[in-house]
């Protein structure tokens, strides 16, 4: 099989973040600030990453603002011929900041949204003042200009906002909105009770965005993260594992996706130690799930294994207990029913209480298990 | 990422003879060496352009009205007018469509 250079890096600067959603994508394990990488390093890791063919570089966490050094980071990144895109909550982001930040040419802000209103979007970010924070910078962004997405990650609690998003994107000026429904993976799954959307919300939230994206054509693009456990066909995890993308975690440890270190049995290279390209076309990670090679029964003799390539490893790990499984979000895999019960059982939880992620060096919550 | 992704193909908007168009902020033609191709790069995708598509976006300049870029792709490759100027639409509408191409009049 050839491997083909990767597009695109996801730079986890920092696991440290002002907000604890519930949802947080990090994992439970949070890298201590002493274990992150330092300036140079990451400068290093961008050059690395353009030689690769890499050309979108995401500047993530954690928050990135929360790196002391981010002007400097986004000034290697520009240097190193990356097209840059910082992904944020806005806290953190001063107006001087973030003139700094575009006189060192930074591409494009992806920001987050917890809720349309202060009071749903401070509860879910566990962060009083947060929502107005964001607004006063969303102000600025669209004062300097920076082309901007909207990033609403979207759940039970917050569902009946989606058409308020889509507005608030307008408002800000934004040229493309994500409806990403929260994935079950990191802290999300210990909330899967909280969180799970019911299927008549998933549907809606179907018919909403099909709607918008016909009236907003040629004005806002709409990305859709639909309800994963309410559909019938799995996503292609990261466009294909190894095949399109590598994330960079805060202390150089390099993934197949964000939530890569759920599988036990891989182990991880470390910038620290390789240059990316040895782990891209090398590292045992990246290469454990690429092609289909890998695939059992029902995705080995299945017509959609070049299109899905059985879906989320991670998902597989966490629900069947087998990262070579198929997804279970398929109608083709044995635990699709179960999982569809078990969505189900959770979306009619109301007694259930958010769990906010911690910060790193803290104990973690009890786990609840799958 | 959609890298080589296809541009949409459902309703294009027209654009007219003096329309200008212009590539907006955050969007910029590249060329990449790893994959000997140019590419254009947009917030959060990366779009490879073919032969035609690059000629058409290097007379994007912000200052030549749709009717110019036309009429210098048909001298240059000595095609009917018509047909360059509707390839030219489509690709340029298609864009438009995704943000990644604004038009001022």
């Amino acid at each position: 099989m050839t491997v083909k250079p990767p597009i695109a890096m996801l730079a986890e600067l920092t696991h440290r973040c002002p907000l604890s959603c519930p949802y947080c994508s990090n994992p439970l394990e949070l890298a201590r600030q002493e274990r992150e990488l330092d300036t140079e390093t990451w400068a290093r890791v961008f050059r690395e990453a353009a030689e690769i063919g890499v050309l979108q570089l995401h500047l993530s966490g954690g928050e990135p603002a929360s790196r002391r050094d981010l002007v400097d980071l986004v000034t290697a990144a520009r240097g190193a011929g990356l097209y840059t895109n910082l992904i944020t909550s806005g806290i953190g982001l001063t107006e001087k900041r973030l003139r700094a930040l575009d006189d060192c040419g930074l591409d494009h802000i992806q920001l987050s949204l917890q809720g349309t209103d202060a009071e749903m979007a401070d509860h879910i970010g566990g962060y009083r003042g947060g929502f107005a924070r964001k607004m006063q910078v969303a102000a600025w962004i669209a004062d300097i200009g920076f082309p901007l997405t909207l990033n609403a990650v979207l759940h039970r609690r917050n569902l009946h906002q989606l058409p308020r998003a889509l507005e608030m994107a307008l408002e800000m000026g934004a040229r493309r909105i994500e409806v990403a429904t929260v994935q079950f993976h990191g802290w999300a799954m210990q909330n899967r009770d909280s969180l799970m959307p019911t299927h008549e919300q998933a549907r809606e939230a179907d018919r909403i965005v099909k709607q918008a994206r016909a009236e907003l054509r040629g004005q806002l693009v709409i990305d859709y993260v639909p309800a994963d456990y309410h559909s019938d066909f799995p996503k292609r995890c990261m466009g294909g594992w190894g095949t399109t993308g590598l994330n960079v975690a805060p202390d150089g440890e390099v993934l197949p996706c964000h939530a890569a270190q759920t599988i036990p049995h891989l182990q991880f290279d470390n910038v620290r130690d390789r240059h990316l390209r040895d782990i891209w076309y090398d590292g045992t990670a990246f290469n454990a799930y690429r092609g289909t090679d890998w695939m059992q029964e029902p995705c080995q003799s299945c017509d959609n294994k070049l299109r899905d390539f059985g879906g989320c490893r991670c998902q597989a790990m966490a629900v069947v207990g087998d990262a070579g499984a198929a997804d279970p979000v398929c109608v083709r895999s044995p635990h699709h029913g179960t999982l569809q019960a078990k969505a189900d059982a959770f979306a009619h939880n109301d007694a259930a209480e958010l769990i906010y992620r911690t910060a790193p060096g803290k104990a973690l919550p009890e786990t609840t298990g799958s | 990422m959609a890298a080589g992704r296809g541009l949409g193909t459902g309703r294009r908007i027209v654009i007219e003879n003096a329309d200008i168009p212009f590539l907006p902020r955050g969007v910029r033609v590249h060329f990449d060496k790893v994959r000997d191709s140019w590419v254009l790069l947009a917030p959060e995708r990366a779009i490879t352009l073919d032969g035609i598509g690059h000629a058409i976006l290097s007379e994007v300049d912000g200052a030549r009205s749709f009717a110019e870029i036309t009429r210098i792709l048909a001298d240059r490759y000595n095609a009917p007018a018509e047909d360059i100027a509707k390839d030219t639409a489509g690709f340029l509408g298609a864009l438009r469509n995704r943000r990644f191409l604004e038009i001022r009049p």
